[in-house]
């Protein structure tokens, strides 16, 4: 387990020699088996592994210094400024000069737990090796927000952690004023030393530690951050905290969880959204094997909260799994969905010529541009599917509802992989009348989740088994439920249309955006900006939108909406230049125009500057313009999103039985400083793979509300093998760090469309490439 | 229930278990090895990879009663003590996890490789690393991590590609805690 609150940080108060997740996990273990002698797992001794490996990371020393803006305290007493209250909820040091750094928000594979703590240790001058970084506890009065999405944890952070490692940096450089009785100008913290500027005197923060405690809170307006000049641990590659746990097998994820007396648990919803228990065969089920409870939950027909389905909980995964295969329930799906892909493309084919139902914006005069003779106007439609969020790890969450006894109110614990932990207090009220101080909520390492797990479902569904059995539950989702109860990527149409003029200029465009929503409400990513690049680059632009409404369920989707509409545009326009016998990469710096913010004074908006950087730098890393060989190509894209600035080109070749080579991907990236090296290219090499992945092969249908796809082998994952080599380049521009885990994967799609049609002519405007008959 | 004599990261334990019981379940929900991850169930995904006599096999489908008397070896009984399999310390070195969760089917797929071929080439690495999946697309770093430690593989490596596959089980001594 991996309970890093308080009361685990009071006990750790001595020298832990062991991972503690090994120990966790043999003390439950224990306590759950009953087994005197612990089994199996190796004392891992870390720092035998850090002699041995040289391993960027410490001991686990933990010691209570810097109190004194304990737990107690609350934010009206420090000021409100973010960060003050925070300060040693963030950082502990012991007098050995261990540092602990606590990461508040959730890690799903995007490196934040590695990152923010970089970043604090990088103000504080704290030596790397000397830190140890562990999971907070769920407190938002302590850490502030728990949550990552939208690729916004380090645009949101940067500033609160940099607050953090300053305050403490202060504290130490006043405690050695004190100690060495010199004037705190001469004083300078690197290296989790102080050292005074003119002479040899230092003290380690581990002997001012105690000192340190007893300073004033520094003002955070006074803070004054370091430059960039001066950073030894910002920009540099650091490996990820948790690596040496994640590479021995050691329990971090969620579906790991073991508590005593634990039960497992198996969930059975209807095929069809929407869909209810009628009855089913719980007394049959009951009598397998490991099956100690069946039964019915009704659910509050809230598909983000309690669906109606039959749990089955029992003393192993595999006795739940195997009993529910032989559940037979009756299902009324009077109300369920009758959501067809088939009826949502035929429909779509017939408006695609039409402007849509409902005006998004306009400017200039299209309909002139489009019916001048002088100008070629084309136009085309596009298509992408349903995709699934397809986690390694499957949906899972462990619940333990305790009944209050002798007049005390009931209690929950939850053990969740989540993207936003705090979700759980509201579920936890409005299904099951719990209060938050009455939930205490363990935020557990995600097996992925790439918008998944922003959803509570899976944790109201364990409460409820929970409170019903009177025993802690771990819920395991199987890879089918998994596949075909997501809040899919939302599928859709645009049909496009441009005009160039005599001189070979991109004139007009217009969009019809055909998206969907969800039982009349909006839908994460099925909708269209009207800021939309390039809609302020032209003269002339339109764009309406049809929406059709859907049950079943979608949500967000690594870089929701700019994953399908990169592809529409960034395709559309190579079919413009093209059209107008020109180069792709000119006509792009062309659309950019002069260096300007489209939106004045919004940093987080698209700069044509930086645009035009990336794009000229990924052209050029890529040697554009050179001749290839037949059957090869060079495909150019760029996307903004998440206040990203990326372009991308990708090499490929297809041979006669459109068999798709994909030899590179050249990517150039302006996401402004760079905190962990590592963990930036990390996230652009997975945006492109997870890109190319989604575009060659995958596609969620249903038909009579029923998902038709339900495990790998028929949603399919690009392998080993066929993963490209991918080139990466930063700007490191100076604007403030802004994320990384969403926006590299837009423009992979387009680049890789627009290659194909460099290297044989025939143009993508459909997702997955393999309905389009290629193969990889 | 029966009750099973497993031979697991050199110990000998006995488990009660249905017959039918798959590997994977036994390691997770019986005995708290949950290094060896679920991902589909169906022998697919490669996230339950561990060895059985030194060869790559799927936790998720096959019985646990089927292995007695073979020695098993998992994600949690690769390091020599508190020595890394060199796959393990490359892993760490190439910073090779997103998420996390399918690499320890990747690192016991490769172990299984390198046992075979001490210095593998990109094919070798491709036909043994074809159906292990990575959701995060981390492709690239295991393919540089998986050649990282071919160049660091202690000679034992190349024993235990003469002699069989047995370097696993060899490496260690029956009891050893």
């Amino acid at each position: 387990m991996n309970d890093h609150d308080d009361d685990f940080m009071r006990e750790s108060d001595r020298d832990i020699d062991l991972v503690r997740a090994v120990e966790l996990e043999l003390n439950a273990l224990a306590e759950t088996t009953g087994q005197a002698e612990p089994f199996l797992i190796k004392k891992l001794h870390r720092r035998a592994f850090l002699k041995l490996s040289g391993i960027a990371g410490s001991s686990l020393v933990l010691a209570s210094v810097l109190p004194g803006y304990g737990p107690a305290a609350k934010a009206e007493d420090l000021g409100s400024l973010v960060g003050s209250i925070e300060l040693n909820a963030f950082i502990k040091v012991s007098s050995e000069g261990k540092i602990v750094i606590y990461s508040s928000n959730p890690e799903m594979g995007q490196g934040i737990k590695t990152a923010l703590p970089m970043i604090i240790a990088e103000e504080m001058g704290a030596k790397w090796e000397d830190v140890e970084v562990l999971q907070s506890a769920v407190d938002e009065s302590r850490f502030g927000r728990h949550g990552a999405g939208g690729s916004t944890t380090i645009p949101r952070t940067f500033d609160q952690m940099r607050t953090m490692g300053a305050s403490a940096r202060e504290m130490f450089i006043g405690a050695a004023s004190v100690s060495m009785e010199l004037p705190r100008d001469e004083l300078h913290a690197q290296d989790s030393t102080v050292s005074h500027l003119f002479s040899s005197k230092s003290l380690t923060f581990g002997e001012l530690a105690a000192l340190a405690v007893k300073q004033p809170l520094p003002d955070p307006k006074n803070l004054v951050f370091k430059d960039k000049a001066d950073y030894t641990i910002i920009g540099t590659s650091v490996t990820g905290v948790d690596n040496l746990e994640i590479v021995s097998g050691l329990a971090l994820f969620g579906i790991d969880v073991r508590v005593p007396e634990m039960r497992y648990g198996a969930y059975q919803k209807c095929p069809a959204f929407g869909g209810k228990v009628i009855s089913a065969n719980l007394e049959e089920v009951k009598k397998l094997p490991g099956i100690t409870d069946a039964f019915i939950l009704d659910g509050n027909d809230n598909v983000r909260e309690l669906s109606s389905g039959v749990a089955l909980v029992g003393t192993s995964t595999w006795a739940v799994f195997n009993a529910k295969e032989q559940l037979r329930i009756n299902w009324d799906e009077t109300s369920a969905s009758k959501d067809s892909w088939t009826q949502m493309v035929s429909r779509a084919k017939q408006l695609h010529s039409q402007p849509g139902e409902t005006l998004i914006s306009e400017s200039g005069d299209v309909k002139s541009s489009f019916s001048n003779p002088d100008h070629q106007t084309i136009e085309a439609f596009y298509q992408y599917p349903f995709v699934a969020h397809l986690c390694m790890e499957p949906m899972n969450c462990t619940a333990y509802y305790k009944a209050g006894r002798d007049g005390n109110p009931d209690n929950l614990e939850l053990w969740i992989p989540t993207q936003a932990p705090t979700r759980a207090y509201p579920v936890a009220k409005s299904l099951f009348g719990l209060d938050q101080e009455q939930v205490k909520i363990h935020q557990m390492r995600l097996g992925g989740s790439f918008g998944r797990r922003v959803y509570s479902e899976y944790i109201c569904e364990v409460i409820a088994m929970s409170k019903q059995v009177g025993a802690p539950v771990k819920l395991t989702w199987s890879r089918e439920d998994d596949l075909q109860h997501d809040f899919y990527r939302v599928g859709g149409f645009q049909s496009v249309k441009g005009s160039i003029d005599q001189t070979g200029r991109i004139i007009a465009f217009e969009d019809h955006f055909m998206g969907m929503t969800y039982k009349g409400g909006r839908i994460s990513g099925s909708g269209f900006r009207a800021t939309e690049f390039p809609m302020l680059n032209l003269k002339n632009t339109r764009a309406t939108k049809t929406l059709f409404d859907i049950q079943t369920p979608c949500g967000p989707w690594r870089a929701p909406g700019a994953n399908t509409t990169a592809f529409v545009i960034q395709s559309f326009i190579h079919e413009l230049a093209v059209k107008a016998g020109r180069d792709h990469l000119e006509v792009l710096l062309e659309l950019m125009g002069e260096p300007r913010w489209f939106d004045q004074g919004n940093v987080r908006s698209l700069n044509t500057g930086r645009a035009a950087d990336v794009i000229r730098l990924a052209a050029q890393k890529a040697n554009w313009g050179r001749s290839m060989p037949k059957g090869h190509g060079l495909g150019l894209a760029f996307h903004f999103s998440h206040a990203a600035h990326v372009a991308e080109v990708a090499e490929v070749s297809v041979d006669a039985n459109k068999k798709l080579t994909v030899h590179k991907v050249t990517v150039a990236v302006d996401v402004g400083p760079i905190i962990n090296m590592s963990g930036a290219t990390a996230q652009v090499e997975g945006g492109v793979i997870d890109g190319l992945s989604t575009m060659l092969g995958q596609k969620i249908t249903m038909e009579q509300g029923r998902i038709q796809q339900s495990n790998f082998h028929d949603y399919q994952v690009l392998r080993l093998p066929n993963a490209p080599e991918v080139d990466i380049y930063f700007i490191q521009s100076d604007y403030s760090p802004t994320g990384l885990g969403e926006p590299a994967l837009p423009p992979l799609a387009p680049a890789i469309g627009n290659a194909i049609y460099a290297a044989t002519g025939e143009r993508v405007r459909k997702m997955p490439l393999t309905d389009e008959g290629y193969s990889i | 229930m029966e009750t099973y004599q497993l031979n697991i990261n050199g110990r000998d334990l006995e488990v009660e278990v249905d017959a039918q019981m798959p590997l994977l379940w036994v390691l997770r929900d019986e005995l708290g090895l949950i290094g060896t991850k679920f991902g589909c169930g169906i022998a697919l995904c490669g996230a339950c990879t561990v060895h059985v006599a030194g060869k790559p096999i799927r936790a998720c489908i096959t019985p646990a009663s089927a292995l007695v008397g073979q020695p098993i070896r998992t994600i949690e009984g690769l390091a020599d003590g508190t020595e890394l399999h060199p796959l393990q310390q490359a892993w760490i070195d190439v910073d090779v996890a997103q998420c996390g969760y399918c690499q320890s089917g990747q690192i016991m797929s490769a172990a299984a490789l390198l046992a075979e071929k001490p210095s593998p080439t990109d094919e070798d690495i491709d036909a043994a690393m074809v159906d292990n999946y990575c959701r995060c697309g981390t492709y690239n770093r295991i393919r540089k991590a998986i050649h990282l430690a071919s160049e660091n593989t202690p000679c034992q490596f190349s024993d235990a590609s003469q002699g069989g596959g047995e370097f696993h089980v060899k490496q260690r001594s029956e009891g050893e805690s």
